[in-house]
């Protein structure tokens, strides 16, 4: 066992025991704060499959920008005045059955298939080959994602503002 | 103990997805549905990275996961915006105490 499979390890770890935090926790403050972890533990899974680019750019927009969304969602949305934040929770035991029974039919696909693996080496930053990409062939999606980031800005304030 | 493949990458985003499907399915406050999305959208990402690793398709399985991430964070902002306006005309985010259209 080398030190890439430890560092997998950890990080997958983090990830699965965090998002369990984050769908177990009766306080809805601990689920947004376990949810930073899952999104770091993802961040690392990245870097290990050669992704450096979106790993800072995962930290950066879930980090530093849904989370902060989600919290501040969180407390204009509970009256904080001293009390502990629960929230309810339905249809646990069908929910159980099911999404175990779904997980262990799509997690005995993943491991029987023989997935026929050819290993890409990616240099050691991918910087420069996503932004040639992005201003070459991917460039009408690149201009139609920043048109529909304006429509969200807009569609959003104009949601949410007083009437 | 056989070394990391496809194969592991593949079952961490399998248990991803299954804990977000299960967080949108069990809770009943609306921000907690939103993390759940979130989680799914995590999921396929790891699968679109680890395809683009072990997949030989170069660098376009990379470019989905960016349009996505994108995609997810438009998404965040109009989900919570229509949350709030819930939490103002109903006073509760419970999904299933909101059932009308307009009071």
């Amino acid at each position: 066992m080398n030190i890439y499979d430890l560092i997998f390890y950890l990080f997958a770890a983090i990830t699965v025991f965090s998002a369990f935090a984050v769908v177990s926790s009766k306080n809805i403050i601990y689920s947004a704060y376990s949810l930073m972890l899952t999104f770091f533990g993802v961040a690392g899974l990245y870097v290990l499959l050669g992704a450096d680019f979106l790993a800072i750019v995962q930290l950066i927009v879930y980090v530093g920008g849904i989370l902060i969304l989600i919290l501040f969602g969180v407390m204009l949305t509970n009256k904080v005045n001293g009390m502990p934040i629960h929230t309810e929770v339905t249809n646990l035991i069908p929910a159980s059955i099911t999404i175990g029974l779904f997980a262990g039919i799509i997690l005995a696909f993943f491991v029987n298939t023989n997935w026929k693996s050819t290993q890409t080496e990616f240099p050691n930053t991918t910087i420069v080959a996503l932004g040639k990409l992005l201003m070459n062939e991917y460039i009408l999606i690149f201009e139609l994602l920043g048109v529909l980031l304006l429509i969200a800005l807009i569609g959003a304030a104009s949601i949410a503002r007083k009437k | 103990m056989m070394t990391i493949g496809l194969q592991h990458f593949l079952i961490v985003s399998g248990l991803l997805f299954s804990l977000g499907i299960f967080g949108i399915m069990t809770r009943k406050n609306a921000v907690m549905v939103l993390m759940g999305i979130e989680l799914i959208l995590n999921s396929a990402n790891i699968n679109f990275i680890a395809f683009a690793k072990y997949g030989n398709f170069g660098y376009h399985g990379q470019m989905i996961a960016l349009f996505v991430i994108i995609l997810a964070a438009a998404e965040a902002a109009i989900a919570l915006a229509i949350v709030l306006n819930i939490y103002k005309n109903f006073s509760t985010v419970n999904v299933d105490e909101v059932n009308k259209l307009k009071e």
